[in-house]
């Protein structure tokens, strides 16, 4: 044997022990609130990958603004996976950079959406405004606490939840609807540029009577900060929000991580990430989970942004763009 | 006699302008006085002392346990990386063109002068989008890199960029008027002396230069390791991997780990008043160099 030959099968070897247990890198590109829900469920999936195929799959997070991390994904941060507040923010993935199909949204069960949330209300001990439904929020001398919808997307679902409960009104439609958000923004002293921003706001510097947030950051909050200092208070009607999840195609085709990637975001559907889901004050979906958890989530009337705004592209277009319906009520102050 | 009377009266006048640079009244000068402490005071003194009794407010068990995350010594560990590249190269950037600048003449010198302070003119989150514009997928570079396997931002060689970006002016500025003010008259001496480049350079430029460009290397190092907005920019926040200390700290406070990012924002204060001290000490050592 010559030692060129020699060296090549020691090579071969080398990647043949390479191949047999290998450690898998990803990257799972994800909006501001999901922090501590990862950190828990990759360690899971690390453990069920471990026994199911003997490779070692180390998942490492990056935590944002949700548009913001669409972009950076666009602009080449290599996420195997997204995991974004809104489909809207996935759908720019295809639109701006050709990196997942359009079809994207069809190709997981609930519409690319493994655990839903919602919009509540977030109010100090006691409830001292007496904050029940989105109307006391325009009362006068009630301080609301929301993010910027230009800038963040938990802001877009708080704003589209105030706008459909003012449409439902009896004699309602979009301009009273406009009249309501208006009144609404006269009682918001703030806004923050992101949702966690608002919470540590609202919880942390003690500003405002109420805060519209994520369902699981109000549960987050008050577990963080004492359930003796904030009540949660549901609105009779709110918003089906709907953070969807994509293998990005582009990256994990040419990282070779296809197949993990796209068991990673199964996981998430399994009996096990639905159940984590829930634990972090996500609704479930799963049929398993949503029996367990139903104690924990009031049960209130939602509606999905399908049905009431015609799409996240109308709705876009239509209040959070240029010249939209914020642009109208905020600007003409 | 008289020349007893003429050194007391020496002795007096000159002790009298000491005394009296000015001749504000004793309430003016002590108002101003007092005011400037306290304005240091509410503005550096106090925020300062709130970040670490913040972080201490658990003991010093969970000041250092905040230290033993694996995320946190990798952002110090990135950050030290970051200003251990950028600052030599900007020490070498900054000798050469203050040394060009300085001691000849030649035509665009002043756009060269303008070109080396645009990094203080811009906005530090300008300049992480030039390198996400140049190297990031939609830009100019962005698909050949990817193509080929290379990083360069939401990685570490694009914080490394950033850095060394916002950071260049910094040695530069500090030696150009200093070598201006001296001119090339002893250089010119060695050069008589039959002292080649090499020598002209470590023996006589080196040696006149040496407490500014200590000073340029400090207030460099304090930048580089403190910047936020252009690394930001080109960061990708990947835990562990791409968050240098500012971001791990704006990180630690958005998970409500009030303590973990006070004593990461203590460590980075603590890292600037090191700075500061040898800044100082530099500018004693200097003073007295210079009485000497």
């Amino acid at each position: 044997m010559t030692p060129v030959k020699c060296f090549l099968g020691a090579l071969a070897l080398a990647f043949a022990s390479l191949a047999s247990a290998k450690t898998i890198e990803l990257l799972n590109v994800s909006y501001d609130p999901t922090r501590e829900f990862y950190a828990e469920f990759n360690k899971a999936f690390a453990a069920h990958w471990q026994a199911q195929t003997g490779d070692t799959v180390v998942v490492k997070q990056s935590h944002g603004g949700s548009g913001k991390q669409a972009r950076s994904v666009i602009d080449g941060l290599q996420a195997d996976v997204v995991t974004l507040a809104l489909g809207e923010d996935v759908d720019a993935l295809h639109e701006r950079a050709k990196l997942i199909p359009a079809d994207w949204q069809t190709r997981l069960p609930k519409n690319s959406a493994p655990y839903t949330s919602t919009i509540v209300f977030l109010v100090r001990a006691g409830n001292p405004k007496k904050i029940k439904d989105w109307d006391d929020l325009v009362k006068p001398g009630v301080a609301v606490i929301t993010p910027n919808p230009k800038t963040s997307g938990g802001a877009r679902w708080n704003y589209l939840a105030a706008w459909e409960y003012a449409r439902r009104q009896a004699g309602g439609d979009d301009a009273k609807a406009k009249d309501f958000i208006k009144r609404l923004f006269k009682n918001v002293p703030v806004l923050d540029s992101g949702a966690r921003g608002s919470t540590t706001t609202f919880v942390q510097r003690g500003v405002g009577d109420v805060l519209l947030a994520w369902e699981n950051e109000a549960y987050l909050a008050r577990k963080e900060f004492g359930q003796d200092k904030f009540e949660i208070v549901v609105p009779a009607l709110s918003i089906l929000a709907e953070p969807s999840v994509t293998v990005v195609d582009q990256v994990a085709k040419k990282k070779g991580t296809e197949v993990v990637a796209r068991a990673y975001l199964d996981y998430l559907y399994s009996d096990a990430g639905q159940d984590i889901a829930g634990r972090h004050f996500y609704r479930p979906t799963g049929v398993a989970a949503v029996a367990k958890y139903a104690g924990v989530f009031p049960k209130l009337q939602l509606f999905t942004i399908d049905e009431a705004f015609g799409g996240w592209a109308k709705a876009t277009k239509a209040h959070f763009l240029d010249n939209g319906s914020f642009d109208q009520i905020y600007l003409t102050k | 006699m008289a020349a007893a009377i003429s050194t007391t009266l020496s002795h007096h006048t000159s002790h009298a302008a000491v005394q009296r640079a000015t001749h504000d009244p004793r309430w003016v000068r002590w108002t101003l006085t007092t005011v400037a402490l306290l304005f240091l005071g509410c503005f550096l003194a106090l925020p300062l002392a709130a970040v670490f009794a913040e972080a201490l407010r658990r003991g010093f068990g969970a000041y250092f346990s905040a230290f033993a995350e694996s995320d946190a010594l990798a952002s110090i560990r990135l950050t030290l990386l970051a200003a251990a590249i950028s600052v030599p190269a900007n020490l070498g950037f900054g000798v050469a063109a203050a040394w060009c600048i300085a001691k000849f003449n030649f035509p665009g010198k002043s756009v060269l002068i303008t070109l080396i302070d645009l990094p203080f003119a811009v906005s530090p989150v300008i300049s992480g989008l030039i390198y996400v514009l140049v190297f990031g997928l939609q830009g100019w570079w962005g698909a050949w890199l990817i193509e080929h396997d290379l990083k360069v931002i939401f990685a570490v060689p694009g914080i490394v960029l950033a850095t060394t970006f916002v950071t260049f002016p910094f040695v530069a500025r500090e030696l150009i008027p200093l070598m201006q003010a001296q001119g090339s008259d002893e250089e010119l001496a060695a050069l008589t002396l039959g002292a080649n480049g090499w020598q002209i350079f470590w023996r006589v430029t080196v040696p006149n230069i040496k407490w500014g460009l200590l000073y340029g290397i400090i207030l460099c190092n304090a930048r580089a390791m403190g910047e936020f907005g252009a690394v930001s920019v080109v960061s990708g926040h990947i835990r562990g991997e791409t968050n240098t200390m500012p971001l791990q700290v704006e990180i630690l406070y958005n998970e409500y780990n009030f303590v973990g990012a006070f004593a990461v924002a203590s460590a980075l204060a603590l890292l600037a008043i090191v700075t500061l001290v040898l800044k100082a000490l530099v500018e004693w050592r200097h003073a007295q160099a210079r009485a000497s």
